[in-house]
């Protein structure tokens, strides 16, 4: 067993890997760091110009296959290099990901239960008018991408700030805190407040991904055998359908949850953005506006290996759950 | 294993015998029920006027084949159709009308009174809870049982059905049960409230020959336990023929023949039931060479949906007149003492006007001109030598991961001669299968050697393999499966003969011909396949098989996922393509009836080796290896005084795993001669891997057993 | 369902009454019967046909052209002149609206071809083959999943500036086959197990005509579907880049870049500057989902029309 974990995890280390160079190869020869320089007034003078490019490892005087080895040497001793800013992009990353970490964990958390409740609830009553709706509503949600739902929320709140008036507006639509908020309480409040809207813009798609997938699997198991058993043993037909039809009807959604759910956290660059949070989606995008190199490679790096945990996550959750399952 | 031991050689008596028909109140009565499924196409009227009563302790029989209605009454019963089912008629137990309660006064019913065993037990248990806890909540559900006490019963019920170490087997899931096991559990959870019904449906369908013994008798033994009356549906006759007190026969969603078994299986009163009875390969066929062709029902059941008011049965019956076109029979008595059938014809089936067994025209088949040259004098179409295929056995879903070595295959050999059929017989898991495909691959075989008129397949090249693929051909088992859903059946039929080269004029021609020659016309070359029923398609299968005129068809199961009426039709006439075609057939079933009827050889597998082979009056007649004793004594025969006079002998334990292959001879652990040999000659049988040697003066029997000898079982 | 109920399709015998009908029609048809009875589906399709028809002619319902600025009307309320407004710099909303539509339904439907179809080879291939090549081609497909693609996208998007906005077809259909890929990998093995597979294996036919003849078809529901649903994706990914500026850039316009630049208005009077371009492309991914679903659908006895995706 021992040497079949090493095996996967070793072919894991080197996806990644290659994932990460991939992108700091692409990036280094995508990006021209030294445009940005030569474009800024007044100009900076050369010496600077080309220090600092050095000093981000992004001088474009050096071959780009001297620059990746010296990349890939400095990770391998825990060094990421330096941002645009010449920050140490370990630095940024910490302060990034706790923004990004910030803003997801409750949607993440929220769509999970609610997705899984509400496609329960529309498979025993499929076919009624509440099921019709629930899809109807799926697909506009399906049909609105963030960069739409996220600017719409905003018009929304806009229009009940202003309907209910007062001096501080109503729902907060811009960053995480309001600078001004006093006390534990007041502190808290504000955070929430900032919070609800992103959580709202994050959580509907993945609401209506899990609810529709969710109806599937318990629509599948309505017409099972086991459950005609059950029925027949003497089990009331609610009683039937919740202890064996959606115990075994959530397997594979939690599947989907877990694996949806550890990805959200590579950021929300959408949501983000539209609501000025600086975690790592808004990071990546200015790192790209930037010609950050560095920076770049980071959050692939990071992203990357979400992607794989989640993916080994997602089947430890199916071998814990169903006991057909072995690890 | 205490209730395995007693389980190992069957009581043929303890069986009431048919006279004995109960008398006073019916537990369960059912009156003209009907059930209706609203669908795109119209009403189906998927059950017709059933009725019938059940006396305690009875045993009823509903046979039918596919789609004639029999499981969609019992449902009805349980009040477990769908919503889009129109239930009327009347359901009562004992005295209480059960159609029309709510689902919660239906609940107190299920279970308790009536319980149920569904056919698939593959499915029929929710996967994520143990056996235990959901034979405990079987308990719960109706008894006011605290956790400990129904815990207990729960283990008792587990060692009353048979289950061998019941404390450690309660928390298994039932995943890790075999198929047999999990039938057991599904019984185990019937009888838990001593209900007063026990209703079947299909309970042996999906399991093994062997299995299957096992498990009618423990149904037999929780009856008597119970003392309910027990609702048996099958489409097997030979099933019904040894458990049934009492027999409806369904057709097109209505009740045709109706009772005491005997009554139904001597002297039936309606063609369907005739013909049903004549279209089953018998085991017991007697006579060393005079086969007895079977006859086979014409056509296909009608449709439920718009039925005229006509026989159901009146396209398909030979002895139609103008009165069966004209309206529905009714069902009722043929005559003064005997019991109701639905025909318009029963006064002369009765009377002998119409003999019963010359209703259906007895089919001729033809000999075959190679049939007088002995085997010796006959060429060798294929020889498989010491052939073997394991797989290696995978576990884990993150850590994929070798475990062990599947032996599906572990040495096998046999060779077929010209114009003969080879059956290849055995249970599921036996490497049968298997077998055929590294016999198709045409390449070197992992061991043994595989040759076709004496070429070994292993030193072909890449042309001559594609040519030697002439030569050789399957037909599936599954006709649905084998034929492309998209492609019309001429052009599936023309695939070989365009892959070898054939033009586009020869090869329509070609089609037409074969067409006819399996009983089709050639105008049906532009359908599809989904417009001709199991047996045409069949048929068709048969008809791309020798497009290219092979030498060997290799025939996987090829009936078994057929009617029993259509069955019929396609043995004839895959008997028939033989002798007129001078082929060889490699005949892969697990129905040793089938077998029995068209094969020249047998050959009977287990856990990958040939156990016992030789022609099919040797090893029919006198079984040398304790496995084909088993084997032939497991089946039952339609014949009621037969079944009751037979002793069974009973295997005990699972279908071991070919990943678990017993060290020695492979099938000790289950061998009932095993268990009364001596301490020296068990240890031989431990230590010692038996070979196949030719039973001493017989000259084409041999047998792969250390203390071979013959026992007639049939 | 499992219920043993009789299968009200039950094969009438139909033989021996006359000569055959031309029965692919005949599976057409069905299909488009089914299809048609579904509502939702129906009013995808007649939906889509009017949006394209609108992309490519409501052009000539005003004169304004995207790349002109009305700079006497900036900011402008919906007018005559200008049907959707005008922005800071005075485009008309309405020629901008029309014209992102236009490229956007042409990626859609030029990226989703292109990933379908390399979701349908390279997924047969590594079914049917086995062995290494299906190893490969797993491997590759799981590398091209961990590859964060939206973040590929944008770190490649340099690449693209200033060239055709054609080249980001190929870029996306690059980052939107392997989810397809495996999906038709999974059925390709089932298939390839299927008797007739085998059958015609036996008699000799070479593999790539049985994955044509045989492999093909029967899995070609999944990828008209997949099809369908990948139009949606990739119209959305080309906004998602576009709206972040990192894929279609002025002077060209998409749905994006006008929903981007209204998006600045959502939260001012001028709302409508982001309410019209994002209305007509929520509009379009509806009509595809339906259409896509409805196929789904159609095409699938089985289909309970409840399954997810």
């Amino acid at each position: 067993m021992g040497a079949f974990i090493v095996r996967r995890l070793l072919n894991y280390v080197v996806l990644v890997f290659i994932a990460t160079s991939l992108a700091y190869l692409g990036a280094a020869t995508a990006f021209h760091p030294k445009d940005q320089y030569l474009q800024k007034n007044p100009p900076t003078p050369a010496v600077v110009m080309y220090h600092e490019l050095d000093e981000r490892n992004g001088n474009p005087d050096k071959p780009v296959l001297e620059r990746y080895v010296k990349w890939v040497d400095g990770v391998a001793h825990g060094d990421f290099g330096k941002t645009w800013q010449l920050d140490s992009v370990q630095k940024h990353f910490s302060i990034s990901v706790w923004v990004t970490v910030r803003l997801v964990s409750v949607a993440a958390v929220l769509s999970a239960i609610l997705g899984v409740l509400i496609g329960s609830f529309q498979a025993v009553r499929q076919y009624k008018l509440s099921d019709h709706s629930i899809t109807f509503a799926s697909y506009l949600i399906f049909a609105m991408p963030v960069f739409v739902l996220a600017p719409f929320l905003k018009l929304i709140a806009v229009q009940v700030n202003k309907a209910v008036g007062g001096d501080t507006p109503l729902l907060q639509y811009q960053g995480e805190i309001d600078p001004n908020a006093t006390g534990f309480f007041g502190q808290l409040f504000s955070r929430a407040d900032h919070l609800l809207l992103p959580t709202i813009s994050l959580s509907l798609g993945l609401i209506a991904f899990y609810s529709r997938y969710q109806r599937g699997t318990m629509l599948d198991v309505m017409g099972s055998d086991f459950l005609r058993t059950a029925r027949a043993k003497g089990l009331r037909k609610g009683r039937a359908i919740l202890k064996h039809g959606v115990r075994t009807a959530v397997i594979p959604v939690m599947t989907l949850v877990t694996y949806s759910t550890i990805t959200t956290f590579a950021g929300a660059i959408i949501t983000e953005r539209v609501f000025g949070w600086n975690g790592l989606g808004s990071w990546f995008t200015d790192a790209t506006r930037h010609a950050d190199v560095n920076s770049v490679a980071m959050i692939t790096l990071f992203s990357a290996v979400l992607v794989l945990i989640a993916g080994m996550l997602s089947d430890v959750i199916t071998a814990v759950l169903d006991p057909r399952v072995r690890l | 294993m205490s209730q395995n031991d007693h389980l190992l050689i069957a009581d043929p008596a303890g069986r009431p015998g048919p006279g004995s028909a109960r008398t006073g109140a019916p537990v369960l009565s059912v009156q003209d029920l009907h059930v209706t499924f609203a669908s795109e196409a119209g009403d189906v009227r998927a059950v017709r006027g059933v009725s019938y009563d059940l006396h305690p302790g009875e045993v009823l029989g509903i046979v039918g084949e596919s789609g004639s209605g029999k499981s969609v009454s019992s449902m009805a019963i349980l009040g477990l159709l769908p919503d889009n089912a129109k239930v009327t008629g009347s359901v009562k137990l004992e005295g209480r009308e059960l159609l029309g309660l709510s689902d919660k006064a239906m609940s107190k019913v299920r279970g308790k009174d009536i319980a149920m065993v569904f056919q698939d037990p593959l499915s029929a248990l929710t996967p994520v809870f143990t056996v235990g806890d959901q034979i405990v909540e079987a308990l719960t559900v109706h008894q006011d049982l605290g956790k400990e006490a129904a815990r207990k019963r729960a283990l008792d019920l587990l060692d009353v059905v048979g289950i061998p170490d019941p404390q450690r087997r309660f928390k298994n899931f039932p995943h890790e049960f075999s198929g047999g096991m999990r039938q057991r559990v599904m019984i185990a959870m019937a009888i838990a409230n001593d209900p007063k019904v026990i209703l079947c449906d299909e309970p042996t369908t999906a399991l093994d020959v062997t299995i299957q013994a096992q498990i009618l008798e423990a149904l037999k033994n929780a009856q008597e336990l119970t003392g309910a009356a027990i609702l048996m549906i099958t489409h097997d006759l030979g099933v019904v023929a040894g458990f049934a007190d009492k027999v409806t026969v369904m057709y097109a969603g209505r009740p045709v023949e109706q009772g005491a078994v005997d009554e139904i299986y001597y002297r039936p009163r309606m063609p369907y039931t005739i013909g049903l009875l004549g279209s089953i390969p018998r085991l017991d066929e007697s006579g060393e060479h005079g086969r007895r062709p079977l006859t086979p029902i014409e056509g296909n059941p009608p449709s439920m949906v718009d039925l005229p008011d006509a026989c159901p049965f009146v396209a398909r019956c030979p002895i139609a007149v103008d009165a069966c076109r004209a309206s529905e029979p009714e069902l009722l008595p043929a005559g003064p003492n005997s019991h109701p059938s639905a025909c318009h014809r029963r006064a002369d089936l009765e009377s002998g006007t119409i003999p019963v067994d010359q209703v259906y025209p007895m089919p001729e088949i033809p000999e075959a001109a190679l049939d007088t040259v002995p085997r010796a004098q006959r060429e060798t179409v294929l020889e498989v030598k010491g052939l073997q295929k394991h797989f290696p056995l995978l576990r884990g879903a993150v850590f994929k991961r070798r475990v062990g070595t599947v032996k599906a295959v572990d040495g096998i050999s046999f060779d077929i001669r010209e114009g003969e059929t080879l059956g290849l017989v055995g249970e599921s898991g036996c490497g049968k299968t298997t077998t055929l495909l590294e016999i198709l691959e045409l390449v070197a075989p992992q061991a043994g050697s595989v040759a076709v008129f004496g070429r070994e397949a292993a030193n072909l090249s890449g042309r001559e393999r594609m040519e030697m693929r002439k030569d050789i051909q399957i037909v599936f088992q599954d006709p649905m499966a084998s034929l492309d859903p998209r492609m019309p059946v001429g052009d599936a039929i023309a695939e070989p003969l365009r892959t070898h080269g054939w033009s586009a004029d020869k090869a329509q021609a070609r089609v037409a011909e074969l067409l006819k020659l399996v009983g089709l016309e050639p105008y049906h070359a532009t359908r599809f396949p989904r417009e001709f029923s199991g047996g045409q398609r069949q048929r068709i299968c048969v008809a791309r098989a020798l497009a290219l005129n092979p030498k060997v068809v290799i025939l996987d199961e090829p009936v078994s996922a057929l009617d029993v009426s259509i069955q019929a039709g396609v043995i004839n006439l895959l008997d028939e393509l033989r002798a007129k075609l001078g082929l060889s057939y490699l005949f892969v079933a697990h129905d040793l009836s089938v077998v029995r009827h068209i094969a020249d050889r047998v050959a009977v597998m287990y856990l990958g080796r040939i156990v016992e082979i030789g022609d099919v009056a040797s090893v029919f007649h006198a079984p040398s290896h304790p496995y084909t004793q088993a084997l032939l004594s497991a089946i039952p025969l339609p014949d009621p005084h037969k079944e009751r006079e037979r002793t069974r002998i009973l295997l005990p334990g699972d279908l071991p795993s070919p990943a678990n292959v017993p060290s020695g001879c492979r099938f000790r652990d289950r061998c009932f001669k095993y268990a009364s040999l001596s301490e020296a000659e068990q240890k031989k049988c431990r230590d010692e891997d038996p070979t196949v040697v030719a039973r001493p003066g017989r000259e084409d029997h041999a047998t792969a057993c250390h203390f071979a000898g013959a026992l007639e079982v049939v | 369902m499992s219920i043993p109920i009789i299968d009200s399709g039950q094969t009438p015998d139909v033989l021996g009454d006359g000569p055959a009908v031309s029965v692919q029609s005949g599976r057409a048809r069905l299909v488009w019967r089914r299809f048609r009875r579904n509502k939702l589906a129906m009013v995808g399709l007649v939906g889509l046909v009017l949006l394209f028809v609108f992309a490519f002619t409501g052009g000539h319902l005003t004169h304004w052209s995207p790349a002109e600025n009305d700079f006497v009307n900036t900011q402008s309320a919906p007018s005559s002149d200008h049907l959707f407004g005008t922005d800071d710099a005075g485009h008309d909303m309405f020629a901008q609206t029309v014209s992102g539509m236009q490229k956007s339904l042409i990626i859609g439907l030029l990226v989703a071809a292109l990933s379908t179809g390399t979701a349908g080879i390279l997924g047969t291939a590594a079914a049917y083959f086995g062995g290494w090549w299906d190893k490969a081609i797993v491997w590759f497909t799981d590398l091209f999943l961990v590859v964060p693609s939206l973040l590929m996208l944008i770190i490649l998007s340099p690449y693209f500036q200033g060239t055709n906005w054609i080249i980001l077809v190929p870029m996306i259909a690059l980052f939107n086959w392997m989810i397809t890929s495996r999906v038709v990998r999974g059925m390709t093995l089932t298939v390839r197990e299927r008797e007739f597979v085998r059958a015609a294996r036996y008699m000799g036919v070479p593999s790539w005509t049985i994955i044509r003849r045989h492999i093909l078809p029967n899995i070609s529901s999944i990828l008209i579907v997949d099809f369908t649903l990948n139009v949606g994706a990739a119209i959305i990914t080309e906004s998602f880049l576009s709206f972040l500026g990192f894929g279609i850039r002025t002077p060209d316009v998409s749905l994006g870049t006008v929903i981007d630049d209204g998006s600045n208005f959502a939260s001012t009077d001028q709302w409508y500057l982001f309410a019209f371009p994002a209305a007509f492309l929520v509009l379009i991914i509806l009509c595809v989902n339906f259409i896509g679903d409805g196929l789904r659908d159609a095409l699938d006895p089985n289909s309970t029309g409840g399954s997810a995706r």
